[in-house]
């Protein structure tokens, strides 16, 4: 066998039996990352998937990868001295519903360390998959308001009018955050080439 | 000289005018080339997960067995550099024999078969391989244009060790007249499309009980090398 990746290809409409079966029955429970013993402050993200034209996407999937509050990654190259918490999950799935929305329940993660070791502002990676787009779209979410951002390389390399793009903004509940992933369109939120 | 990953040579791109959805939902503006950081270099790991013996049998996960034709589908799980991947979860969906999906939202007139679900999944050994016994999926019409079909696959969603070794694709089967008239296999560049094809194989194949098929995967590396475009 050759060693070139092999194609991507388009997630399609039916996947929801095998990747997120909670979705026909409205289980969220794919999307708790951060069970009730877990350190650091809460965050519900509500996550909108909009297509070029505004409408939401209703058959998108969404995953978060994402350190804990205290900065580190449950995996094993996150070498570092800290100690993973155990009631937190870095990875959540979700599907849209047919408002386009999916909810997490998480916490805020910690500053984990960027280019060089200069640390990174708070951040969540994201992963979308909807029919219509034949491979992924990799993006992150910022959160509105962090002082870190100011400084935060990675931040620093997308065009200042875009940046506001990758913003969750505080929603209408305590500890709610909203985020609009616009696939294309006017608002195209910022897609990073990984 | 800008920097890209995204390796156009081998892979779709997002915008391909013959599938239509993609127009309303492509990204179009400039990717923004991410340097790799731990955020990248980590990732979810399901290696300790419980997987039982039915969930890569989708022919054991009813009370009877399901119509079709029984089928392997045996690989083995790369990344570029060659090096095995262990322990990695591979995730499959597929219709059933006559081209339906066990979805509320499939609505092609086939019929369901109540012994068939056409979900699995699976942890590479530590050779990176896997193996799946199911029933070869149909084809089933879509909307895309008139007359629409889509060739038989089966859908592979798989891990690896990082979030840039996060991949997703579909299994065709080599030789299906379909896929020359699939825009979703043909968003493919030419000299890339036979690695999402499996072909049967007789040393896979169980004498008097499945046809044996090969699919093997190559997922992104940590440190994919950047190429100037």
């Amino acid at each position: 066998m050759d060693l070139i990746p092999t194609a991507n290809q388009p997630i399609g409409p039916f996947y929801h039996f095998a990747l997120t079966p909670g979705w026909s029955t409205g289980d969220n429970s794919a999307g708790v990352m951060a069970g009730p013993e877990a350190r650091g402050e809460r965050a519900r993200l509500v996550v909108r998937v909009l297509d070029r034209d505004g409408s939401p996407v209703t058959n998108a999937m969404i995953e978060l990868w994402q350190a804990d509050a205290g900065g580190k990654y449950n995996h094993p190259a996150d070498t570092r001295e800290k100690t993973a918490d155990p009631a937190f999950h870095g990875f959540g799935r979700l599907a849209t519903d047919d408002q386009g929305l999916c909810v997490f329940e998480t916490v805020k993660p910690g500053q984990v360390p960027g280019l060089k070791g200069k640390m990174q502002a708070p951040h969540i990676n994201v992963s979308v998959y909807a029919p219509g787009l034949l491979r992924r779209a990799v993006t992150r979410i910022y959160f509105d308001g962090e002082p870190a951002n100011l400084s935060d390389e990675i931040l620093g390399l997308v065009p200042e009018d875009r940046r506001p793009s990758m913003l969750a903004r505080p929603g209408a509940e305590p500890r709610e955050w909203c985020f609009d992933l616009h696939l294309t369109g006017p608002c195209e939120t910022v897609f990073f080439d990984i | 000289m800008t920097k890209s990953r995204l390796d156009l040579a081998n892979q779709p791109g997002y915008t391909w005018e013959p599938y239509h959805s993609t127009a309303k939902r492509a990204p179009v503006k400039p990717l923004v080339f991410l340097p790799h950081t731990l955020s990248e270099r980590t990732g979810p790991l399901f290696g300790d997960m419980p997987i039982a013996e039915t969930d890569h049998d989708l022919t054991r996960q009813h009370a009877g067995e399901p119509l079709g034709q029984r089928m392997i589908v045996e690989g083995r799980v790369v990344d570029e550099e060659g090096k095995p991947l262990p322990r990695t979860l591979i995730e499959i969906w597929q219709t059933n024999a006559a081209g339906r999906y066990r979805h509320k939202l499939d609505d092609f007139r086939a019929p369901l078969d109540p012994n068939f679900t056409g979900s699995g999944r699976i942890l590479t050994d530590e050779n990176g391989r896997y193996r799946f016994l199911t029933v070869k999926p149909g084809a089933y019409p879509w909307n895309n244009h008139p007359n629409a079909w889509r060739p038989a696959h089966i859908h592979f969603s798989l891990f690896g060790p990082s979030f840039v070794s996060r991949f997703m694709t579909q299994m065709y089967f080599e030789g299906d007249p379909m896929l020359a008239y699939d825009p979703v296999f043909q968003a493919i560049p030419d000299r890339a499309k036979h690695r999402v094809l499996a072909g049967f194989d007789l040393s896979i194949t169980e004498e008097k009980w499945a046809l044996g098929y090969r699919f093997d995967l190559v997922l992104r590396g940590p440190d994919a090398t950047p190429s100037e475009a």
